[in-house]
């Protein structure tokens, strides 16, 4: 399948998806969308992908919804944004949540609106020092959407989470790093790379561990202590069961590197 | 043979049946629900089955009846459809029935797994009755057991709109007795098989036979039903065993007398 609005491969098992309407700051249209949505199944189908990297190209990261394929005429019918948070916005957060592999974000400029929170979907977020967060949203009568609502108060705190969502201003990547919003900080000039060396890291790690632990955390946000000590259980049965911890522990033993294969 | 499924005996008193029309979402044809039937009826012949249970694929329990076989069918094939005949004596088996339910369980599908008595569903099963999508409805207790399972407003609600609700809802709607990791709905199951495989069959088979008449009879007729099945149990081998091995602290075996 031919993308016009992503720039998307598979290369050594890392997969690479840039959102590349830098004109528009790779703001979403329906188009695009449905781009992102095959891209990340072939992601999952593909068993050859241990890892994704979500960039952008151009100056910015996301800005969001394309608000001229949502434009208000007077006296028109007012749109479901309901509906198109439904058809769209969910299923793409939710897809990435879900992926059973780590998934890298690599904020390379502004992150607005419903791109300030799919970057929050992901993993392990990396942003280049120029890059900044706002939860626009509140500045055209809307709410956080894409989960910002959910992740924002686990993330940074309650009080935090309301003043960006509330007030919708600008928050700098070192003020995100330094609150607990993402994972850190890079000079804008090795963003790309540093994000390919932690991708390239990640696609020789034992894969399916790594789903494991993510969903685990994952699902600690909404269960109660003894529901995650017993998926705890669950879940480290399954890892027990991989080829990959047979080949961790032999490989401690004989003091060697181990060679995972992802299973 | 059976084409449709596979049958295995994974541990002592405990057999697995497994769907598999993997082509299809496991979709009830005429000759699954047939093979399922007969397995079911083997299962109630043979003493050394105490518990079954009954699963499909990672991606679906059963996605529903087969279309294409129903769009074939008239008024008077309707009428003489062996499939009734089927469901009934799916019903009507007597020993304890475990579902195992991972994906899909739709229209049919969750007929079916509503016909078992106890129901362990993996995180990402969907429970749906999307018949009126079609210009239909439930034909197989879709109507009687969902409002019996989850009370009539959500009842009302899946048949109506054919909208299906994900495992932890039909949890917390009591279509469901546990949620699982998906990876290991089979397993909790057949761990629940277990341990009734250990019981006294006797008392298993009436206290079941107990619990569904407490599903369509008043409270009397529940309760004398109970007394005269809790009396019939004073005289069986297994009660004085199970009563004994209490008193002497080691486990009981019984022998369904």
């Amino acid at each position: 399948m031919n993308f016009e609005h992503i720039l998307f491969s598979i290369e050594d098992g890392v997969a690479l998806l840039s959102l590349n309407r830098p004109e528009q700051l790779n703001s979403f249209n329906a188009a695009m969308h449905g781009e992102v949505r095959e891209a990340l199944k072939q992601v999952r189908q593909n068993p050859d992908a241990r890892v994704l990297l979500l960039t952008g190209e151009g100056r910015g990261f996301c800005a969001g919804q394309d608000l001229s394929d949502r434009n208000v005429a007077p006296g028109a019918e007012m749109p479901d944004l309901g509906q198109s948070i439904e058809q769209f916005y969910n299923p793409l957060i939710r897809a990435l949540r879900d992926l059973p592999l780590p998934v890298i974000c690599a904020v390379n400029g502004v992150a607005a609106g419903a791109g300030a929170n799919i970057p929050l979907a992901c993993d392990l977020v990396l942003a280049a020092r120029s890059a900044s967060f706002i939860q626009a949203f509140c500045k055209i009568g809307l709410i956080p959407d894409s989960g910002g609502t959910w992740t924002l108060p686990r993330l940074v705190g309650m009080a935090r989470a309301k003043a960006l969502a509330l007030l919708g201003n600008r928050l700098s990547a070192e003020q995100a790093e330094q609150w607990g919003l993402i994972y850190q900080v890079v000079d804008d000039a090795n963003l790309r790379d540093e994000a390919l060396t932690l991708a390239r890291h990640l696609a020789t790690q034992p894969t399916y561990g790594l789903a494991l632990i993510k969903r685990s955390l994952n699902a600690s946000l909404n269960n109660s202590f003894d529901e995650q000590l017993e998926l705890e259980r669950d879940l480290q049965r399954l890892a027990g069961r991989s080829e990959d911890y047979r080949e961790g522990v032999s490989a401690f033993m004989e003091k060697r590197t181990p060679c995972f294969k992802g299973r | 043979m059976p084409r449709t499924l596979a049958v295995q005996m994974p541990e002592a008193g405990v057999r697995l049946i497994t769907l598999q029309r993997p082509d299809a979402l496991n979709a009830l044809n005429t000759e699954l629900l047939g093979e399922l039937a007969a397995e079911l009826d083997a299962a109630e012949q043979d003493g050394g089955t105490r518990a079954v249970v009954l699963t499909g694929s990672r991606k679906a329990f059963a996605a529903g009846a087969d279309i294409k076989e129903m769009a074939e069918r008239d008024l008077v094939g309707i009428l003489n459809d062996p499939r009734a005949g089927y469901w009934q004596r799916i019903a009507a088996f007597s020993k304890p029935l475990i579902a195992a339910v991972n994906g899909f369980a739709l229209g049919g599908g969750c007929e079916l797994a509503m016909h078992a008595d106890i129901l362990v569903a993996g995180e990402d099963a969907r429970f749906g009755q999307p018949e009126i999508n079609l210009g239909i409805m439930p034909g197989a207790g879709g109507t009687q057991r969902l409002l019996r399972a989850v009370g009539k407003p959500l009842a009302m609600q899946m048949v109506l709109t054919g909208e299906a609700i994900d495992a932890r809802h039909a949890q917390r709607a009591g279509l469901v007795s546990e949620v699982t990791q998906p990876e290991f709905t089979v397993e909790r199951a057949l761990q629940i098989a277990r341990s009734i495989a250990t019981k006294a069959p006797l008392a298993v088979r009436l206290a079941k036979e107990a619990l569904l008449k407490a599903q369509d009879t008043d409270l009397a007729s529940g309760l004398r039903f109970e007394r005269h099945a809790f009396t019939l149990l004073a005289g069986t081998a297994d009660r004085s065993e199970g009563i004994r091995a209490f008193q002497e602290k080691r486990q009981p075996a019984y022998e369904g007398r």
